[in-house]
């Protein structure tokens, strides 16, 4: 237990390795019970696809990417599993911060940046995220943790080019967190 | 009773979903709980001084894969109706580096950023903007690289079919290498302490 002030308990993260035994017990009741892993990036997807059509309902017309979505999905967007899981992962991450004190408001960034350049650059790394998870068919959860799961070949190349990309680049950006 | 439940009909499909937004509870519970709402423990993986996430990833990794195995090794789980990721090799790579750009400088991925905007972080939920703006200009811009995201199509091979092993013997290489790799996480983590000590 640490504390951030005198009358606010912020208790300490869970031990990795439970953590990570507890993770992997979510992920096999989501291959027990749906036949699939877990997901963040297609939620975000079904999310663009939604409102794109929304907009412009001839969407699906004009565009290959939203003819390529509706090829692979009916109905409507938003009634998607991804999507409910994500909106679990939100209330189950609220419910863990406020348990465990972490709840507020702030920017975190390495000792040698500022706030204000943490945030150019999460805008930055979220637009090649978003772009590269559609890229490589899913995110860190859909594709390498879940891939790995079922231990997909795909998903296997895409988990070593994630580390691998994150090694190779850490030198150079290594102002921003250490 | 034999799973997958709502593949085989035994739950039906809002069940399913109501099932995922429980799983999502849990999942998101678990990432906060072992600091995945924090992108300064995430980005310490590629210095060495927070090893958190890999060795949630693997232990998570390792933990669900040995027990699909172990389900469907006895008749509780049809193992040929569990999704494998397919394998697009140009994509599957390109992704992942565009991707592991996109972590370095974010210091988030898109699932422990909905975690870290959940409890209050302003640079995941900034983060999040860039996700949509991203999933965005893939789309706008699909006709640009369609013909990546389709080449090297090879299926949906697991990785012991590549390798010409069992998938129980690959299973068993794959955590023999995570438990190396949680050895040299501990090794780094100790390392990294103690040099921060004497400087």
């Amino acid at each position: 237990m640490e504390s951030s002030s005198p009358t606010k308990k912020v208790r300490a993260y869970m031990n990795p390795y439970l953590a990570g035994v507890l993770l992997g017990l979510v992920l096999l009741a989501a291959n027990f019970i749906s036949g699939r892993g877990l997901g963040a990036s297609g939620a975000v997807k079904s999310v663009v696809v939604t409102s794109v059509v929304t907009v412009n309902p001839h969407a699906a017309e004009s565009s290959d990417f939203i003819r390529d979505y509706e090829k692979g999905h009916t109905g409507n967007p938003m009634k998607n599993w991804l999507v409910f899981q994500m909106m679990g992962v939100i209330l189950g991450a609220f419910v863990s911060g406020i348990l465990s004190g972490r709840l507020s408001l702030k920017t975190e960034h390495g000792p040698q940046t500022t706030s204000k350049k943490r945030l150019i650059f999460a805008v930055a790394g979220g637009i090649l995220f978003g772009f590269g998870s559609q890229l490589g068919r899913g995110c860190t959860s859909g594709s390498a943790l879940s891939g790995l799961a079922v231990m997909s070949a795909g998903g296997i190349l895409t988990m070593m080019a994630i580390f691998g990309t994150g090694y190779a680049l850490a030198y150079f950006f290594r102002k921003n967190w250490i | 009773m034999m799973g997958p439940l709502s593949v085989n009909d035994i739950i039906s499909g809002d069940t399913n979903f109501l099932l995922a937004f429980f799983i999502g509870i849990a999942f998101g519970f678990v990432l906060e709980q072992a600091g995945f709402s924090s992108s300064r423990r995430l980005a310490g993986v590629f210095y060495g001084y927070d090893m958190t996430v890999l060795k949630v990833f693997f232990t998570g990794g390792i933990t669900a894969m040995t027990g699909i195995l172990l389900f469907g090794l006895f008749g509780w789980m049809d193992l040929s109706m569990v999704y494998v990721n397919p394998t697009f090799l140009t994509s599957a790579i390109s992704g992942g580096v565009i991707m592991g750009a996109g972590f370095i400088l974010g210091g988030y991925c898109p699932g422990t950023s909905f975690c870290g905007a959940a409890i209050g972080k302003v640079d995941a939920m900034v983060f999040i903007g860039g996700l949509f703006l991203g999933v965005y200009i893939w789309g706008f811009g699909f006709d640009l690289w369609k013909d990546m995201y389709v080449a090297g199509n090879m299926g949906s091979p697991k990785i012991g079919e590549w390798l010409g092993i069992s998938d129980g013997l690959m299973a068993l290489a794959i955590v023999v290498i995570a438990f190396a790799a949680f050895f040299v996480s501990e090794w780094v983590e100790s390392r990294m302490a103690k040099s921060g000590k004497e400087n």
